[in-house]
């Protein structure tokens, strides 16, 4: 028999990689495991922030990064909790390179009873060169009726 | 003084989100109607983090372009996102502000609201290199 933990993690990840938003980017979903997401992103014309350079628009980065970050936290969770973006800190590093795919992965930093804390980056030809690097803090509500503390 | 519609109107991404503009005492108002592809919680339903990131940076260039005489788009290099209420399926709107103008770098706040300015839905700070 299937462990409910997995059955609402497997539902979990399916929700995320159906997110309208990230779906209607263009968004795909790599990775959705033990405290780690992975997005990639195929460089698309109506993604672009400035039209006189080509690069993507900051907006876009925001959105891979903030969900990067609840991936990482969502698959990192023991028991069934909803996620909402508390802050999210955005640095970018660099231009992204027009025309090209963006890559963010995430890392969970720390799950406690309220709010969980993630990293992630984006980045374009190879992870120890960022385009943007971002910290996110979430607040849990715990779904189970007998939550216990992690 | 910059046509922030015309501005949009030459943003793909802009245009894609469907962000509308109009000035209103000397502030930039974006105006972004509901749209589902804009759902990043269909559940609540509540639009997308990054929705709320894409209005309130494009308010704080947008602003910076209005303000300035920066002619190129300003590059971002840092933002900071505050989530204050999940924003719901309805037609958004942000107003940005230049806290500091340098010759460089300008330090800019912006919030994002739904049906009452009063109840922000998300608050942003960031600073961007001009030219």
């Amino acid at each position: 028999m299937t462990d409910p933990t997995d059955f609402w993690r497997e539902a979990m990840r399916r929700g995320m990689g159906q997110t309208a938003f990230l779906r209607a980017l263009g968004g795909e979903l790599l990775e959705f495991e033990a405290g780690r997401g992975r997005i990639r992103l195929p460089f698309q014309d109506h993604l672009v922030g400035d039209p006189a350079t080509g690069v993507i628009h900051g907006g876009v980065l925001t959105a891979l990064l903030d969900q990067a970050c609840g991936m990482a936290i969502g698959s990192a969770l023991r028991s069934p909790a909803a996620m909402a973006t508390l802050d999210l800190r955005i640095d970018y590093m660099k231009p992204a390179a027009p025309r090209l795919d963006v890559l963010v992965e995430s890392q969970c930093l720390k799950i406690a009873h309220e709010v969980a804390f993630a990293r992630a980056t984006a980045f374009q030809t190879a992870p120890d060169e960022p385009v943007a690097i971002a910290t996110g803090t979430f607040m849990l509500t715990r779904l189970d009726a007998n939550a216990v503390r992690p | 003084m910059t046509d922030v519609q015309a501005l949009l109107a030459r943003v793909p991404y802009c245009v894609w989100l469907g962000v509308g503009a109009r000035v209103e005492d000397g502030a930039v108002i974006l105006d972004l109607p509901f749209d589902d592809k804009l759902i990043g919680n269909p559940i609540l339903p509540a639009l997308h983090g990054g929705v709320a990131g894409s209005l309130l940076e494009t308010a704080a260039l947008v602003q910076i372009l209005f303000e300035t005489s920066a002619s190129a788009m300003p590059r971002t290099v840092d933002i900071t996102i505050d989530y204050l209420r999940s924003a719901r399926a309805a037609p958004s709107h942000a107003r940005a502000h230049l806290v500091r103008q340098g010759r460089r770098v300008v330090s800019a706040r912006a919030q994002m609201w739904q049906e009452d300015a009063a109840k922000p839905v998300a608050d942003f700070r960031g600073h961007f290199l001009l030219g």
